[in-house]
């Protein structure tokens, strides 16, 4: 250490450097446009997401961004319109016998969770809540059937309209199914994939049927 | 960290009792206890010398130790339970099948077996006997919805799902009762894995005389499809079987209760022929809607009614 006794800091070398702390103004206008954007940023962001995902099931491609980041936003939305929908259609008007909102809910949430636990006991590589977003997002072109199918029945309901129904309702269970078979399937063995889209096709079958067999009071 | 002794207390890791977590809590408690009690003599101690040193501070570090090891204890048994109740993976093993293998047991459940001396091999499955009955659900809803089924306290889907589900667990169930009464060498697995695939035959009855309504059809179905399964059920059990009157009484209940679900299935949710109300309720009630809870009711009248299509037919 004997070098470093004479050490010493001249005095005419300034010391350079920027102290500065960032002051905000805070007038109030400012703090609801501050408080404003961030929630509208947040919300259009996941609105974003979830129409993104959307356009994934119109058009099934093997892409991972659907397993990637799950949500189950659009499944509750989807499935919400189609409980809607398909309420109230019962033949008398006394002893309900069409779906209730509660039905309908019930048998989707139960048969994708059924169709879940299935393919993980089959030994699938897929989380649990990533096969529940898939088989939510799927239902997508089932709920398009419906809206179609009321709409033919405003306009009437003979043979004409039931085969119009018939034909855009197998058209939307096929596209179903295609949909979620190209992204389920592929995280099972390659041997047992028919074993897990059994299941999903009885699934779409019996929400298709639910659709089809819809007469409004 | 003020860690708590390692004291296990022998006695009390009693591994016999069912609910060894709810030990393992009194164990981690009374170590808490101890431990508190060490603190809080330590703590008083202490707080009388740190009293100028902050009191609440020493407090604050207590509190917050105890909580750390509550949450520690809470999380160990949360996730223990956890781990042992719900996981899935304990029906693994009866969910490992290829598709080759269900389609050649479908096949297999409508062949009726001739070897009965020699116990034959049951598969415990579960995969084929779940996708039938949940294929039944769908049939049965197609067959409610065709021929208008009322249904006066429930919704069709909750009916058709208790229906299906209620017999397969069920009368499995009672069958391996009767099966633990009569000394026959049957699991509950295999007992359900039977029963389930025994449904096939169900199945395609019902999906064949639910699309094409003529009783005589269905009667030829019940006897023919329904009689093999039946007799492939049977056979298989009286392969399992010592004696005679085990082998009576556990067979002859099967066979009665699988052929007459079938035939409850049949004439509770179909669509009736027309005109066939006429005779019973009057002309106020639309032909085409009737009340499914009638039964004794309506099956007379379905005879009837078969008797008179014969006779037209003929």
């Amino acid at each position: 250490f004997a070098g470093l006794a004479d050490v010493s800091i001249s005095e005419d070398i300034p010391v350079e450097g920027e102290i500065t702390v960032p002051v905000g103004s805070h007038s109030p206008d400012e703090d609801f446009s501050t408080l404003d954007e961030p929630v509208r940023d947040t919300i259009m962001r996941d609105l974003k997401a979830v129409g993104k995902k959307f356009v994934h099931v119109m058009y099934p491609k093997k892409s991972s961004a659907l397993l990637r980041d799950w949500d189950l936003w659009g499944p509750l939305v989807l499935c919400v319109s189609l409980a809607l929908m398909l309420q109230g259609g019962s033949a008398d008007s006394k002893d309900d016998g069409g779906p209730q909102f509660a039905e309908v809910f019930v048998i989707i949430w139960f048969g994708a969770v059924v169709i879940t636990l299935n393919s993980k006991l089959l030994g699938g590589t897929i989380s649990f809540f990533q096969s529940l977003c898939v088989l939510g997002y799927c239902v997508m072109p089932l709920t398009v059937a419906m809206l179609v199918c009321r709409l033919v029945l405003l306009a009437g309901s003979g043979t004409v309209s039931f085969i119009i129904r018939l034909i855009v309702v197998i058209a939307m269970f096929a596209w179903s199914t295609l949909a979620s078979t190209a992204f389920l399937a592929d995280s099972q063995p390659p041997n047992r994939k028919a074993l897990v889209v059994y299941p999903i096709f009885l699934f779409y079958f019996v929400i298709s049927w639910m659709i089809l067999t819809f007469t409004p009071q | 960290q003020g860690g708590g002794s390692a004291v296990i207390d022998m006695e009390n890791m009693d591994d016999t009792s069912g609910s060894s977590f709810e030990d393992m809590g009194e164990m981690h408690q009374r170590m808490k206890e101890e431990e508190e009690e060490e603190e809080g003599e330590a703590g008083a101690a202490e707080e009388e010398d740190g009293e100028f040193l902050g009191m609440k501070g020493l407090r604050g570090q207590l509190g917050r130790q105890v909580a750390d090891q509550m949450w520690q204890v809470g999380k160990r048994q949360a996730s223990r339970a956890f781990s042992l109740y719900a996981n899935i993976d304990i029906l693994r093993p009866y969910f490992d099948v290829e598709p080759v293998q269900v389609r050649a047991r479908l096949l297999e459940s409508m062949i009726p077996v001739k070897m009965i001396n020699f116990p034959q091999k049951i598969a415990g499955e579960l995969y084929g006997p779940l996708m039938l009955v949940f294929t039944l659900v769908a049939i049965l809803l197609h067959g409610m919805k065709t021929s208008d089924t009322i249904i006066r306290e429930g919704t069709l889907m909750g009916t058709a799902i208790g229906t299906c589900f209620g017999y397969w667990l069920g009368v499995s169930s009672f069958i391996y009762f009767l099966a633990y009464l009569c000394n026959a060498q049957i699991t509950m697995v295999q007992m359900l894995s039977l029963l389930g695939y025994g449904l096939f035959g169900h199945c395609i009855t019902l999906f064949v005389t639910y699309n094409i309504h003529f009783h005589s059809l269905f009667y030829i179905f019940w006897l023919g499809v329904g009689g093999l399964s039946t007799l492939r059920m049977v056979a298989v059990l009286v392969s399992r079987t010592v004696g005679h009157t085990q082998r009576l009484i556990l067979c002859g209940t099967l066979a009665a209760l699988h052929m007459l679900f079938l035939l409850y299935l049949h004439f509770a949710y179909h669509k009736v022929v027309e005109g066939i109300l006429d005779t019973l309720e009057g002309p106020n009630m639309p032909p085409f809607q009737r009340v499914a809870r009638d039964i004794p009711v309506v099956s007379n009248a379905v005879l009837n009614t078969t008797a008179k299509a014969i006779a037209l037919t003929l």
